[in-house]
């Protein structure tokens, strides 16, 4: 076998799957939002937007996002920072730093279920320390702030793992000399990572801020473990409409605002932090 | 006169002492951070329900197996553990057999629609995957995929096939096309020289994308809870039951869920920065 039919031939299992479980329910997605009952229509649209929770699930789902993505890309720079600085045990610290990564949201959620929970571990340390009489109530339906906070706390926890492996990667596509010849002419640390570092990263912090931003806008399982329905989220609101309601085109109106937001702000950062041909590394 | 000069040497010194003690203790500080929430919900799992329930708790395990053998004689764990590893096994091989193929061809030959599939293959990652388990929902009961493994594993492969795609042919391009050509030389076809040469150098990469692919689909929690209602996967099965279950349930749940996870993450280690460092371009 040879000529110039390998390429094509190799590359259509994959091809011809994304088209049939990627583009086609996108398309078929898009298809169930505008329709009801086999006619156009933008009812499901007007269902979905009357709806009390709505407007609470989309802000909450914003302001979780508007929250975490910047803490955690301070955070995820940080690790990347110390760890490209370590001589010994730089291979134990990446693992330890990564190992959320490889932890389901759902898991996650439950991890910090155990420490907010009316008998975890806060409330004990609390009551240990003094500060408590008797165990608060982080979770309960009357407290929207504390499992915000909790909620917050766990996507911090989870989901920075992923922006520092890519930070890393970019960290190590830095040539050193710019950092050696930035410290023969007395540049700082701080200086060297504002002015070498940052800008050589915009790639990577391209590539970490987007991935990132899109699962902020799925969260979903650290939710439902840690608030259940007291804190409603897009994604949540759309497992409920599939589920609990039954109303699969108000689900996929839900589904496609979330992709139309996910589409939006991947377009807004590539802009945004656009790395021109010329300056790449 | 020597007291002057050498005044300057010693506080740099001091300051570079001082700055490795701060980098030591942030590694430490941001370690703890990672690994004390596990922790803690080890020993939750690892205490007896009484004293999951109990207040004050003690941070230490009891070495109880009581939750963990309610958990899993518990009505539908069996069943969904083995669904978990079903569908993750089939995702692996199903994002391998087709990834890798499109990998080899990316990394080995320039052909024109290859900047097409490559951006077919990065616009994946722009999309909230698991909300195409919507529609999916109904394509898969008209053709008799629902509630089946492998309909839920054809999901999981859209989420886990970019990164097999990715990671393989960067595995590819780092091993040298000359050993191939070598091979042809000595009279091997394109297919021995592959399998001779070329498989052999990349089968460990190969195997750590196949686990991260494993990893993705274990973890999923959206897809699952949409696409199974019988056949449910741990995931499902635990997010299903957050209303009822109780807290030792849960948390020895999450713990089944964690711990797998930590050594996939452990055997992949070595792959993660490749795998993101060529998702940066």
């Amino acid at each position: 076998m040879h000529g110039k039919a390998l390429p094509y031939l190799l590359l259509m299992p994959a091809t011809l799957f994304l088209c049939v479980f990627f583009l086609y329910p996108f398309a078929l997605v898009a298809f169930e939002a505008f329709t009801r009952d086999g006619g156009f229509t933008l009812d499901n649209f007007r269902t979905m937007a009357g709806n009390w929770k709505f407007p609470v699930a989309f802000w909450n789902t914003t302001l979780l996002a508007a929250i975490v993505v910047p803490i955690q890309l301070v955070t995820a720079l940080l690790m990347a920072t110390v760890v490209s600085r370590l001589e010994t045990g730089r291979g134990a610290a990446l693992y330890i730093f990564a190992i959320p990564l490889g932890i389901s949201d759902l898991a996650a959620g439950l991890i910090w279920l155990a420490i907010f929970d009316q008998s975890g571990f806060l409330n004990t340390l609390l009551s240990n320390l003094g500060l408590v009489d008797r165990p608060v109530m982080f979770l309960g339906y009357q407290s929207k702030l504390t499992i915000f906070i909790a909620v917050v706390l766990a996507e911090i926890w989870r989901a920075t793992a992923i922006m520092m492996v890519i930070l890393v990667a970019g960290m190590g596509l830095i040539p050193r000399e710019y950092h050696e010849a930035a410290e023969v002419f007395g540049a700082s640390p701080w200086k060297r990572f504002v002015k070498i570092t940052l800008p050589l990263l915009r790639p990577s912090l391209q590539t970490a801020i987007i991935l990132r931003v899109i699962l902020a806008f799925e969260v979903f399982a650290v939710v439902a473990a840690l608030g259940g329905t007291n804190l409603p989220v897009l994604m949540g609101e759309t497992y409920n409409w599939q589920f609990s309601l039954q109303d699969r085109n108000v689900a996929a109106a839900f589904a496609l605002l979330i992709l139309a937001i996910s589409v939006g702000l991947t377009l807004f950062f590539l802009r945004a932090l656009r790395v021109p041909k010329e300056a790449r590394i | 006169m020597s007291a002057v000069a050498e005044a300057p040497v010693v506080a740099t010194a001091d300051a570079r002492k001082a700055g490795s003690w701060l980098l030591v203790a942030t590694v430490i500080l941001l370690s703890v951070w990672v690994l004390l929430p596990i922790y803690l919900l080890i020993v939750n799992a690892l205490s007896s329900p009484e004293e999951v329930t109990a207040f004050p708790k003690r941070f230490f395990p009891s070495f109880d197996f009581g939750s963990l053998s309610f958990f899993i004689n518990f009505a539908g764990v069996g069943r969904a553990l083995w669904n978990s590893v079903l569908v993750a096994t089939l995702t692996m091989i199903l994002s391998i057999g087709f990834g890798a193929p499109a990998g080899y061809a990316l990394s080995r030959f320039d052909f024109p629609g290859k900047g097409t599939f490559r951006f077919l293959v990065l616009m994946t990652r722009a999309f909230p995957l698991p909300l195409l388990a919507l529609p999916l929902a109904v394509m898969f009961i008209r053709t008799g995929l629902d509630d089946t493994a492998i309909g839920l594993a054809l999901v999981h492969t859209t989420l886990a096939l970019p990164f097999a795609v990715l990671i393989t042919f960067s595995l590819f391009s780092g091993i040298p096309v000359e050993l191939e050509e070598a091979a042809w030389t000595l009279g091997c076809t394109r297919l021995q020289a592959f399998r001779k040469v070329i498989l052999p150098l990349a089968l460990p990469g190969i195997a750590a994308s196949a686990i991260f692919a494993f990893t993705i689909s274990w973890n999923e929690v959206f897809a699952a809870a949409v696409l199974t209602i019988e056949n449910r996967t741990l995931t499902a099965f635990l997010l299903q039951s957050l209303g009822e279950s109780p807290l030792y349930l849960k948390f020895a749940g999450g713990a089944a869920l964690v711990i797998p996870a930590l050594i996939f993450i452990f055997a992949v280690r070595k792959y993660l920065f490749a795998m993101w460092g060529i998702a940066n371009r």
